[in-house]
């Protein structure tokens, strides 16, 4: 038993041993998928803020409410489709979640080629979505003249909201295609051929994260 | 880690969820053609919470973990619940005051409109 004067010298070790002494409560539970869950509860929680200041001010609002599958509209073969973009880029989404799913279990079975590719496939249906995401918003500032405090479709909150809310989703998307690279490339260097490859479950559970948030989004604000 | 850690199931578990999600998805984006009403938006919340399901549960294997982590994971989102209904009231009240204050409130298809709005709204 060290006593506090003693731990006082080696500061960043103790850290490190008492958050790091395996305390299992979560029997079985690798620390790092632990951890993992606890920042996506807390991001849940912001997210859910959005949501909630998006509700607020919808059902506050005395202005009618931009109709968002009119706003969202795309031309294409001559007829605009409703939320054309935004299906493309739901249907997107869950088939990167559909490979980062197979990732995983690839990773299991130890076929770390197949892992690694069906990562990369991932993020690179990841960057897809942003770069669709990007074109969205390019569409609204400059053509349509949307922005945060006004829009010429109706209450002027729906620019607030729809920025907030898809940007901080897109930069999630952004910093997951960015984390899946890293472990992508980790695998291929050979920096988890001692462990269980539990880094692909755990970078699974951030990327089955951000999808979960877009089915929310979609629902929420863009069906609504 | 130990052998027994980590989330081993059949792949063709997953290549059915999978499936599911775009079938569920392809309804959900074809609600968009219902006129916005009593079963727009309980279809819409009905494919939502199907889909967020399907995620949770089988993408991130929560049907598979034990009570202790399912409860750290999916107890304190229920809580959110309440602050969902703090601001229903909140903002049904902010409105009610703005109907009230501002008067040209025009009868908008974003939200249902509530008793109490009529109630308050100046006669003509």
């Amino acid at each position: 038993m060290k006593t506090i004067s003693e731990a006082r010298g080696t500061l960043v070790t103790t850290l490190a041993d008492d958050w790091g002494s395996d305390i299992a409560t979560l029997k079985g539970v690798p620390w790092g998928k632990v951890m993992m869950w606890v920042f996506l509860v807390s991001d849940t929680f912001i997210f859910t803020c959005f949501l909630v200041g998006y509700m607020s001010v919808r059902m506050s609002t005395i202005e009618p409410w931009p109709n968002p599958s009119e706003v969202f509209a795309l031309h294409a073969f001559g007829v605009s489709v409703p939320l054309l973009l935004i299906a493309i880029m739901t249907f997107i989404l869950i088939s990167s979640s559909g490979t980062m799913a197979m990732a995983v279990n690839m990773g299991y079975q130890r076929r770390k080629k197949a892992a690694t590719n069906l990562i990369l496939v991932t993020a690179l249906l990841g960057a897809m979505f942003v770069g669709m995401q990007a074109f969205e918003w390019s569409k609204l500032i400059l053509d349509e003249g949307v922005r945060p405090w006004t829009n010429p479709f109706g209450a002027p909150q729906f620019g607030a909201v729809f920025f907030m809310v898809t940007g901080f989703h897109g930069l999630h998307v952004s910093a997951g295609v960015i984390y899946l690279l890293t472990i992508a490339f980790r695998i291929r260097r050979g920096k988890y051929d001692e462990s269980d490859f539990e880094i692909v479950e755990i970078s699974g559970l951030y990327w089955h994260f951000v999808d979960l948030v877009w089915v929310f989004i979609f629902a929420l604000f863009y069906l609504w | 880690m130990t052998k027994e850690t980590g989330q081993r199931h059949p792949i063709r578990i997953y290549l059915v969820v999978w499936g599911l999600l775009f079938l569920v998805s392809a309804l959900s984006y074809s609600t968009d053609f219902l006129d916005r009403g009593f079963w727009r938006w309980t279809l819409i919340l009905l494919f939502m919470v199907l889909k967020a399901g399907f995620i949770v549960a089988v993408f991130m294997h929560m049907r598979w973990e034990r009570l202790a982590l399912m409860s750290v994971v999916l107890v304190p989102p229920v809580l959110l619940m309440v602050l969902v209904g703090l601001m229903t009231i909140e903002s049904d009240y902010t409105r009610s005051m703005r109907i009230e204050h501002f008067e040209t409130a025009i009868p908008g298809e974003a939200m249902p409109v509530v008793e109490r709005e009529i109630r308050n709204r100046r006669p003509d």
